[in-house]
């Protein structure tokens, strides 16, 4: 009914697709760098987030490490509440770690920047980072500027 | 008076009862599909005639739609100074949009035309009614095999179309153009999502490969059986499919990425 020349023709075509499936999937999005199921789970509390999205990347001195689970809002205490995950590898941060939200460049994404302190403990699974530092809000700035500029004249 | 409002409701009828044809025969053509699990050697055969014959041009416009779309979005990325970003507008607009539709539309003028231009004349011959003497049932042997066929191809071109594009855009944005490699990949990975985008992308292919096929089969099998019929047929599939392609499109993409 059919040949062996199609058989061959139609296992490549169906080995091709299926390998563009996990170029897409490893090349092109992020599932390949990071997967998030695998770390341990850290949360930190803000002032103001500013900008960050569930997914933004933490960053340890620039190196991603890990990513950003969830945001909430704590109404007992007035702040954000944000759940991270960090990759199991980077397991060594002290208990006094420091996160701030940074912005990458001028426009760029907002992501969570690690500072590692100097404590003999480390964080471990559920810990919460006390040192953080908000995410800097543009208007604010200007506001702050324009204040500025107005007193000192 | 009432006239032009009388043709109105009549060409209405007319397309509802259509519709509902063309349901009826897709139900009975998904009830015979689990039958050619034992036969599967006939949807073999039709995934060669659908998919792999169709794999020259999908590949061929896939490159050359990344190549301009990396080529255009350079130009006007330069003049904000932000060419790095290149990989990630060509990406997500090839996983998100082109990807798909293109892919459906070119599928729908090589594989779709193809099916209805086939099954048409194998009505206009007498070939189904000979089968259904020989208490052969032709959805089940001729239609049911195309249709899995060509639902099956389409996800798998549409992600070969995506692949190749982004590959189109890296050889002309990083080999022509002087892209760094690097942050060409780097971008493109930190901001396409699996499942946002790629899934998304996947889902819709899945879509458009059911409304294609479906309107491909159901148009030969109720063509009028002549040369006539059967040409405008064809021409139907094309037509029929392109716009039930760009309107699925745009509700697909106002349900997935409406939220964000």
């Amino acid at each position: 009914m059919y040949s062996r020349m199609t058989e061959i023709a139609v296992g490549l075509f169906v080995a091709a697709g299926i390998g563009a499936l996990v170029m897409l999937a490893m090349k092109v999005s992020n599932l390949g760098a990071f997967s998030d199921t695998e770390g341990y789970i850290v949360n930190a509390r803000f002032e103001n987030i500013g900008g960050l999205k569930v997914r933004s990347p933490v960053r340890l001195g620039g190196v991603r490490v890990g990513r950003v689970n969830a945001i909430n809002y704590d109404q007992d205490r007035y702040e954000a509440v944000v759940e991270m995950t960090i990759a199991d590898g980077y397991d060594r941060l002290p208990i006094d770690t420091a996160a701030n939200i940074f912005t990458s460049g001028l426009l760029g994404e907002q992501y969570i920047g690690l500072e590692p302190g100097a404590e003999e403990e480390y964080l471990d699974s559920g810990d919460v980072i006390e040192l953080t530092q908000s995410a800097i809000i543009i208007e604010q700035l200007i506001g702050r500027f324009l204040l500025n500029e107005a007193g000192s004249e | 008076m009432f006239e032009p409002i009388r043709l109105i409701g009549e060409a209405a009828l007319r397309k509802i009862a259509r519709l509902g044809q063309a349901s009826l025969f897709i139900s009975q053509v998904i009830a015979s599909l689990p039958m050619l699990l034992r036969r599967f050697s006939l949807v073999v055969t039709q995934l060669y005639e659908v998919g792999v014959l169709s794999i020259a041009i999908i590949v061929i416009s896939a490159l050359a739609v990344g190549m301009v779309l990396g080529l255009q979005m350079f130009y006007t990325l330069r003049d904000f100074g932000s060419e790095q970003i290149l990989g990630q507008v060509v990406a997500l607009s090839l996983v998100r949009e082109l990807g798909p539709v293109l892919a459906g539309l070119l599928f729908a003028g090589r594989a779709g035309s193809a099916l209805t231009a086939e099954i048409g004349l194998m009505k206009a011959t007498e070939q189904l009614s000979s089968m259904e003497m020989m208490a052969v049932d032709p959805i089940k042997r001729v239609v049911a095999p195309r249709f899995l066929a060509g639902v099956l191809s389409m996800p798998l071109l549409a992600a070969m179309f995506s692949s190749v594009g982004i590959i189109g855009g890296y050889l002309v944005g990083v080999g022509l153009l002087g892209v760094d490699s690097g942050a060409f990949w780097s971008l493109m990975q930190a901001n396409v999502d699996f499942y946002d985008d790629i899934l998304n992308g996947i889902i819709k292919s899945f879509v458009f490969g059911i409304i294609i096929t479906w309107i491909a089969v159901f148009e030969g099998y109720d063509a009028k059986p002549t040369a006539e019929g059967v040409s405008r047929a064809t021409m139907r599939t094309v037509v029929h499919s392109a716009f039930a392609v760009l309107a699925f499109d745009f509700i697909l993409t106002a349900l997935m990425f409406g939220g964000n």
